[in-house]
């Protein structure tokens, strides 16, 4: 998804990471967004600020708080808007409820969470990775949802492209995870002209509004969305619902329902899961990581093959749905398996439940508010 | 009056299980009518029309009218309504929320939809309890009045709903009750009608919970407490201990989407938009 | 609205919606309606109603209707009583 077709009318500029992930936003259709600012992810909000109400029909809005700026998000997605917001782990937490009722009424909206270090006000300046599980599984009840992540400027700006397109494929939340040093480094970047990128939109009813059914079983498992306004006049609730949008507590339309959510995203799984290898091929040790250590961990991947040391490099872009069958061929034939981590191990109980005995899984953990140096994992690979 | 029920019929979505799921002699069918006939009054097409809802009693309205429904989280529907609002001002945005709903947890939202003044209509249905759990006591409880939380009286002060809105910001600021149902009528044709920010308070009985604990013998009493007990802010003279209702602020400044499309207007004028 | 002539009027009860709250019977000026042994409204003075309005407008559940009186014509409004098909809500 959303890879660049041909090279045409590219524009390089020197950006961080927040810039990056705005113009992401905007090439992928994002008209609205609504948000509260918040250490280290304000200027995606700053710049959104500057450019949608310039735009044909961008709508910014500075809401009260994170969950009012959820709140309006999914209002202008039921609306027919592409809309997002930006937080960081305080904000991310007052989101919760929200996410869930996306999940539930199948909003799709993407929600960018810039990582610093805590749990509570904690470290507001300093990167983390420590909010990959709440990602995963911050609202109550069981749900399904997209997580994604990105560790260089360049990525910020795809990834966040890649996030639009499968909210709206989806019609699901998607979640975008980066973390605070990602967002603030400044490198050179290649802006791909709009035309150039794949992008996808909701689909739309088109039977008439007296034979449709908005939450019905259909190609994909995902169900056409009728904007507010647009002659179909659903109802929409967070109540569990049957296949007309009521709410129903029937056993039968419950567990339909329940499970439509989860096999629309599951049965997709070859599509969502989105990694880079790097010198996999032989690896003999392997690392997995993500976000700005995925970066340190290919410079040490590069320094441990200069030594002789048969090492490889599995970097996740997509979290959840975790990247099973990527992870297993690694645990399959590598002596050990690291993984480096800015917070006390979240993704390594994943990588450790797919191994399920098949390898040694190491953990290297940082919780000081500073990055994971190449030295730091080269040490731990050789 | 001949065709008032026929009216309201043509407004529900008959598919759903009628009646309705309020207990005997609950306000909120009442201010459900009024709502009904005040969309008909304006002739407003049933596809332009949104109802946000919050959750309580009062939220589950949503299901039974035949608009654009959306039925969302305690206390925030106001943040969905605003999001609609602005990515959509064509739509008329009506938010049903109980007084719980809007003036606890949704306090912030409420006040803050008033600082904006957006065009959004935000019927608070104020039945002075939380209906739906149980009967626990709302910041609409009056002092001293029993609830399930509150078993020798609350000792809190209620908050004013037409003071705390207009303090807010928000144009217009009217209530009535479940009782005057035809002032009713009046004030959410008004509210919907008005440019920016509209709050209709209707106090509107809960027999089953905040009748119970209160000692009214079902719902008749409450409807003549109701009665007795409110005065048209006209006819009010000053040190009146009853509950005014009426149209207490009426102002036209333009609405948060209109500022905004002016202001889109001007930036693409000046050829900043990108 | 008051005090229109007595007797002009039909009251219909659905009795399938009425709840039996007895805001009708209370607050009818006429005192038109009673409530029956089965706890719904009925209208037992029917010749007393003044077309005031009031019930129609206050019934919390749209089960009354006031309608000009056409006698032995079955109520306009509920002919059959209102469509509803039973599905859960
Ligand atoms: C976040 C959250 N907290 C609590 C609840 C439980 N809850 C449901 S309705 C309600 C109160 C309803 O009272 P009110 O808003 O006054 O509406 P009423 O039922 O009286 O019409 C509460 C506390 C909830 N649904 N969500
Ligand atoms: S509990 Fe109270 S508010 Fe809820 S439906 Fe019953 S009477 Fe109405
Ligand atoms: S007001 Fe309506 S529900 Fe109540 S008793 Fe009369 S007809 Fe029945
Ligand atoms: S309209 Fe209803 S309330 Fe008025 S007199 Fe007739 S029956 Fe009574
Ligand atoms: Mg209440």
């Amino acid at each position: 998804m959303a890879t660049i077709r041909k090279k045409r009318k590219k524009v390089e500029v020197f950006a961080q990471g927040n810039e990056a992930i705005a113009e992401g936003a905007l090439l992928a259709g994002c008209s609205f967004f609504g948000g509260y600012p918040i250490t280290p992810s304000t200027e995606i909000m700053e710049i959104m600020s500057q450019r949608l109400p310039g735009s044909e029909d961008g709508v910014f809005i500075q809401m009260e708080d994170e969950i009012a700026s959820m709140g309006a998000i999914i209002g202008a997605s039921l609306a027919g808007r592409k809309a997002m917001t930006a937080t960081s782990g305080p904000g991310f937490s007052l989101m919760q409820e929200h996410i869930g009722y996306a999940c539930m009424v199948e909003a799709p909206l993407v929600v960018v969470n810039v990582m610093r270090g805590g749990p509570s006000t904690g470290l507001p300046t300093s990167p983390a990775q420590g909010d990959v599980q709440m990602a995963r599984w911050g609202t109550h009840g069981d749900h399904s949802i997209i997580v994604l992540s990105a560790s260089t400027v360049q990525e910020c700006l795809e990834m966040t492209v890649v996030a639009f397109n499968m909210a709206e494929k989806y019609r699901t939340p998607v979640v975008l995870l980066v973390d605070e040093v990602t967002a603030h480094t400044r490198e050179k970047i290649t802006i791909p002209h709009a035309e150039d990128l794949e992008i996808l939109s909701r689909v739309v009813p088109s039977v008439p509004p007296e034979w449709f059914k908005p939450y019905a079983e259909a190609t994909r498992a995902v169900p056409a969305m009728a904007p507010i306004g647009s002659g179909y006049r659903t109802h929409v609730t967070g109540l569990t619902h049957d296949t007309m949008g009521f709410p129903t507590s029937r056993p039968d339309e419950v567990n339909d329902a329940m499970k439509r959510l989860f096999r629309k995203i599951d049965q997709f799984y070859g599509d969502i899961m989105m990694v880079d290898e790097f010198m996999c091929e032989d690896a003999e040790v392997a690392v997995v990581a993500y976000g700005s250590v995925a970066r340190s961990a290919h410079y040490a991947v590069e320094q441990a093959r200069e030594r002789g040391v048969k090492a490889g490099l599995l970097t996740l872009k997509t979290l959840y749905p975790f990247a099973r069958p990527a992870v297993e061929k690694l645990c399959r034939k590598c002596r050990h398996v690291l993984v480096p981590e800015m917070n006390m191990g979240q993704i390594s109980r994943e990588v450790k439940r797919v191994n399920n005995g098949l390898t040694r899984v190491r953990t290297l953990n940082r919780v000081d508010g500073q990055i994971i140096t190449p030295s730091e994992i080269l040490k731990a690979i050789l | 009056m001949a065709d008032v029920t026929q009216l309201i019929h043509d407004y529900l979505r008959h598919n759903k299980k009628f009646p309705h799921v309020f207990c005997p002699g609950c306000g909120h069918g009442i201010v459900l009518g009024s709502l009904i006939r005040s969309v008909h009054a304006l002739q407003l097409p049933k596809d332009d029309v949104v109802i946000v809802a919050g959750i309580g009693c009062s939220g589950r309205m949503a299901v039974y009218v035949d608009f654009n429904t959306v039925h969302t989280t305690h206390g925030r529907a106001l943040t969905f309504a605003t999001g609609i609002k602005m990515a959509n001002p064509r739509l008329k945005v009506i938010c049903v929320m109980g007084d719980g709903d809007a003036l606890s947890i949704g306090g912030n939202h409420l006040i803050h939809a008033a600082r904006r003044n957006i065009g959004i209509t935000a019927l608070v249905l104020n039945n002075m309890i939380y209906g739906m759990t149980g009967g626990q006591c709302s910041p609409a409880t009056p002092q001293g009045n029993n609830t399930m939380t509150t078993p020798n009286g609350s000792l809190e002060q209620p908050f004013d709903t037409v003071e705390l809105v207009s303090a807010a910001g928000a144009n217009y600021v009217a209530r009535g009750t479940s009782f005057h149902a035809q002032q009713l009528d009046r004030l959410i044709t008004d509210a919907i009608q008005h440019p920016g920010f509209s709050v209709v308070e209707a106090l509107s009985p809960c027999p089953t919970q905040y009748g119970r604990k209160n000692k009214f013998k079902g719902a008749v009493p409450m409807y003549e407490w109701l009665k007795k007990n409110t005065v048209k802010l006209e006819n009010r003279k000053e040190n009146d201990p009853r509950i005014p209702v009426g149209v207490f602020r009426n102002l036209d400044r333009p609405g948060l989407e209109e500022r905004y499309a002016d202001l889109k207007a001007q930036i693409r004028a000046k050829g900043q938009g990108r | 609205m008051a005090n229109k002539k007595k007797g002009q009027t039909q009251v219909c009860v659905y009795p399938d919606w009425c709840k039996g709250c007895g805001i009708c019977v209370a607050f009818c000026p006429s005192k038109v309606l009673e409530l029956s042994a089965l706890g719904k409204a009925e209208p037992v003075r029917e010749e007393d109603c003044i077309n005031c309005g009031f019930c129609e407008l206050h019934c919390p559940d749209f089960a009354i209707s006031i309608r000009p009186r056409e006698i032995g014509a079955a109520c306009p409004t509920f002919p059959s009583g209102p469509p509803s098909n039973g599905e859960a809500c």
